[in-house]
């Protein structure tokens, strides 16, 4: 198991000026905290559509990376955009999905079939070009920029633990200002 | 919010040519349809599109997707539109509630009436779930038009349009069955 703010700075190294982040919840408020960047796309509207808002930027702009860290309860409310990534195949697509076997941001309860789901075989079947399953945070520093410059679509299950308590202030996430400066970010590059 | 479909558009034995929706799609800029098959507009509108290169046509698992790809593509300033029926919208409400309504994005929704008797108003059909659509749109301040007929179909492109200048959601109800 990986701590999830461990993980998530490793990832950080290798996250260009240009690429595009969807962080989900809790993931959000670390990621914006370990890597603030006015192309931290974070208002995704309903739990689960991350992924989704993923693509159509990826189809958007091929030009740029696109890299969701998703949630697993968030990912399970949404099982059906595996599938039409997979077809779809945008190239420019890395889906990171944390795994913590938990909706943490609803109170901690534990997702259903919570250490028996398998992530990484729901990507392979829908047809992510490349899946990846990552635990220790040592393999994930040493191998998270290749995989970042494999062709997507690209999926890697992260193992993680909580980075502890977080201060949740939604209008970080939620706020118009936030939308505005992504608009005006992606627009200007 | 209302536009309501014109007056010769409301004959039992009118007419619709998918052909004159896609001229208009096309006409709007639409480079993206993004679709889960809807029965009203699946032979006249979802097949030829299928079968055309351009728009690019993403086939979806679930309508609420599509409202998350939509957003996606709006941010890059690359239209779309979101084909469904009616009880995918209704499956989708909590995301255009939270994505095109409260967020202000131009996600433009093409929805099928599923069993809506011809030149009938959706609000007057004798089916409880075409009857609730319009009244829902209403409560949520979404602006929507009838596409009933022939006549009705030069209300597309102005509404996509709006849509996007004023980055607004709205739906086109397709009122039967497109030839």
């Amino acid at each position: 198991m990986m701590k999830r703010d461990e993980c998530l700075k490793a990832l950080a190294r290798h996250v260009t000026d240009a690429d595009i982040v969807l962080p989900v919840y809790s993931t959000a408020f670390d990621w914006i905290d370990i890597r603030p960047h006015p192309l931290n796309y974070l208002s995704h509207g309903a739990m689960g559509l991350a992924s989704s808002h993923a693509l159509g930027l990826a189809l958007g702009r091929p030009d740029r990376r696109v890299i969701v860290l998703d949630g697993d309860g968030s990912l399970l409310m949404n099982l059906g955009s595996l599938v039409t990534i997979g077809a779809a195949a945008p190239p420019n697509l890395y889906h990171f999905v944390c795994e913590n076997g938990t909706y943490e941001a609803n109170g901690g309860h534990p997702i259903p079939g919570r250490g028996r789901v398998d992530f990484a075989g729901f990507a392979r079947s829908a047809g992510y070009r490349a899946v990846h399953e990552f635990s220790d945070v040592r393999i994930f520093e040493q191998q998270v920029g290749a995989l970042l410059a494999e062709p997507g679509p690209v999926f890697a299950d992260l193992k993680i633990t909580s980075s502890g308590p977080q201060e949740r202030d939604y209008s970080r996430i939620h706020g118009p200002h936030v939308r505005q400066a992504f608009r005006d970010a992606l627009a200007a590059r | 919010m209302q536009q309501g479909a014109s007056v010769d558009s409301r004959k039992p034995d009118g007419y619709l040519h998918g052909s004159s929706i896609i001229a208009e799609i096309k006409a709007s800029q639409i480079e993206f349809v993004v679709s889960v098959p809807d029965i009203t507009t699946s032979e006249g509108l979802l097949r030829p599109l299928a079968q055309a290169t351009a728009p690019r046509l993403i086939r979806i698992c679930k309508e609420d997707e599509g409202v998350g790809i939509c957003a996606g593509l709006a941010y890059t300033g690359r239209r779309s539109l979101l084909l469904i029926q009616q009880t995918g919208l209704l499956d989708s409400i909590n995301a255009v509630r939270g994505v095109a309504v409260e967020y202000a994005l131009p996600i433009c929704m093409m929805v099928g009436l599923l069993e809506k008797e011809p030149g009938v108003p959706p609000m007057q059909s004798k089916r409880y779930g075409v009857r609730i659509v319009e009244p829902i749109l209403d409560a949520m301040g979404i602006a929507y038009h009838e596409i009933e007929g022939e006549a009705d179909v030069p209300k597309i492109r102005p509404a996509i349009d709006n849509a996007y200048a004023q980055s607004r959601p709205v739906v086109l109800l397709i009122g039967r069955k497109p030839s």
